[in-house]
């Protein structure tokens, strides 16, 4: 099959540009720090360090109240934001998110509340598990919200975004707590710290080598490919920091932070490939002309 | 010139109800082989549906001022210039141009991804078949703008919320036929019982076939296609990227499955590495 440039209608894009706004970008950050976090909590918990726990949950909890405010102001009409829970529907990722955001958010907000005031144990300790629950889908599912669009860099990367956002989220609940707990406290943060980016850059390695160049380019090039290439080095940089010389607080600081900005760049670069990706014609019809000759369909029958 | 086709067939019945009151699946034939850019269409359905004033500029894009389907255009006359001589046996002379016209609307199609990723239910499918936006219900999230294959929905920037073709469903529900295929002179237009359609498409690309005008031929017909066919389907005389459209659009929730459990297998990823850190700094 020889390879053609593909023809478009005076180079206008085939696919509408998402319109969602930076917040959305923002939040796939914080929704992801919050879930993994929540899970921080409950591990922490369990082993008596009640001292990670208890900032890991304060991070979780900021995260949970941080992230609705970030969905309600992309909307066009804020005020109608109820109607996100109206229905049920497992073929919107949008509506399993806001349900599984509303439970976690009330979860975690009621074992930061009564972890705060120093009351209900028995409620705070049921509360922390249902946030450690709830973390893990927290965290990934804004990995399908964007793949289940028609959007080629999200649609065709829906194999590996949930394992970069997945390794991203523990890595930044990891980096935080890094950041926040005394270095004698914070073993546990460190491990997931370092997992975490490893987990995150393999994911996204993989996904830039399996996918046709066509596809994968919105990721290499321009701001998106910038972004992605200053999320590997921050990330790679920060755990490998935490992980020689996490036990020193000025490096556990710098390193946790690192791995933050790295996090935060990782989805900033996924969120605006997404744009490139649209915006382009030849990103859709390529790709798309391919699976027809593979099919060997002609159109037009 | 007798070797022009007889165009306008007036066998398609544009109640969207049977006799009995049981309501059909409606749509659009939309055959650009006989579309003349007269933008009635876009008209009509601007006047009749309130459709607010999408740009007053000039593209350069031949006679296409209006670009492409969104919030406020809901039809769109695409104009392509080629330099291609006319296809069609007994055509002579010329000088080698051609000029594609097509009216472009929403596919309404058979598995809508904007309706299927739609979080409040605004995205219904209505008793004709088509899709439509509640519009006391969107809360203009922007989902369905880029899970639609085609780019047709779109935000609307002044109220917040997205809106694309109705099918005119009001209208429907009367039994009236839709403000731009009323409107269309030339009846490129063509709206009906999704099945009468079919079948008048499939004659309509035959008498073009055997005039010789081989690259007749139909999008969105194949009602095992991508989005499971087309409400609204079209006879085109190139490839569709030639007018903007997708050659062979998916649905996005196609592969849901797929989607959810990869999600899932790197949730449990992230249960055993916060597992493994546990046990190993207990």
């Amino acid at each position: 099959m020889p390879e053609m440039t593909p023809t478009s209608y005076y180079g206008q894009p085939v696919l509408k540009e998402p319109v969602w706004t930076p917040e959305i970008g923002v939040y796939l950050f914080t929704g992801g720090l919050a879930g993994a976090s929540a899970m921080l909590a409950a591990a922490a918990r369990a082993q008596g360090n009640h001292a990670l726990a208890r900032r890991a949950l304060f991070t979780a909890f900021a995260g949970v109240s941080v992230s609705p405010v970030l969905l309600i102001k992309d909307l066009g009409v804020p005020r109608r934001f109820y109607n996100m829970l109206r229905v049920f529907k497992p073929t919107s990722p949008m509506s399993v998110g806001s349900w599984i955001l509303s439970a976690a958010g009330t979860a975690v907000g009621a074992a930061t509340a009564c972890e705060v005031l120093g009351i209900l144990p028995r409620v705070r300790r049921a509360a922390e598990v249902g946030g450690a629950l709830l973390g893990a889908p927290l965290a990934t599912y804004t990995a399908v919200l964007l793949s289940d669009t028609a959007v080629p860099a999200w649609h065709e990367a829906r194999q590996e975004l949930p394992f970069v956002f997945a390794g991203s989220s523990l890595a930044s609940a990891g980096a935080a707590a890094c950041l926040l707990t005394p270095t004698r406290d914070a073993a546990m943060a460190r491990t997931l710290t370092v997992a975490g980016a490893a987990l995150e850059l393999a994911a996204a390695e993989t996904l830039q080598r399996r996918l046709p160049s066509d596809v994968a380019e919105p990721y290499e090039t321009g701001g998106p490919g910038r972004f992605g290439r200053a999320a590997k080095l921050l990330t790679a940089g920060g755990a490998l920091g935490v992980a020689v010389g996490g036990r020193r607080r000025a490096v556990a600081s710098l390193g946790g932070l690192a791995v933050l900005a790295g996090a935060m760049c990782e989805r900033w670069s996924v969120f605006t490939a997404g744009s490139a990706s649209a915006l382009d014609p030849r990103y859709t019809v390529g790709p798309q002309r391919r699976r027809m000759a593979e099919r060997g369909h002609r159109s037009g029958r | 010139m007798s070797t022009l086709p007889t165009i306008v067939s007036h066998d398609v019945d544009v109640a969207a109800h049977e006799p009995d009151g049981t309501p059909r699946r409606m749509g659009f034939f939309t055959d650009t082989s006989i579309c003349i850019g007269c933008k009635a269409c876009e008209v009509a359905c601007k006047e009749w549906n309130h459709v607010p004033e999408d740009g007053l500029r000039f593209t350069g894009k031949s006679y296409d001022n209006t670009e492409a389907l969104g919030a406020n255009t809901w039809r769109h006359v695409a104009f392509i210039e080629q330099t291609r001589p006319l296809p069609m046996a007994g055509a002579q002379g010329g000088d080698g141009f051609r000029w594609l016209m097509s009216s472009d609307v929403c596919k309404h199609c058979s598995n809508a991804a904007c309706l299927d990723v739609c979080p409040t239910g605004a995205l219904t499918r209505t008793e004709f078949g088509t899709v439509f936006v509640q519009p006391d219900v969107c809360n203009g999230c922007g989902y369905c703008v880029p899970a639609c294959p085609f780019g047709v929905i779109d935000r609307r920037e002044e109220d917040g919320r997205a809106w694309k073709c109705t099918l005119c469903y009001h209208r429907q529900r009367v039994d009236m036929e839709p403000a731009c295929a009323q409107a269309c002179p030339t009846k490129s237009i063509q709206y009906g019982p999704v099945d009468q359609l079919l079948r008048l498409a499939d004659e309509r690309v035959q008498t073009l076939h055997r005039r010789g005008v081989s690259q007749a031929r139909l999008y969105g017909r194949d009602r095992d296609d991508g989005v499971g066919g087309f409400g609204a389907f079209f006879l085109l005389l190139d490839e569709p990227e030639v007018y903007g459209l997708p050659p062979d659009p998916v649905v996005t929730t196609r592969h849901l499955g797929e989607m959810w459990g990869a999600a899932a297998a790197a949730a449990l990823t992230m249960v055993a590495g916060v597992a493994a850190a546990f046990l190993r700094d207990r």
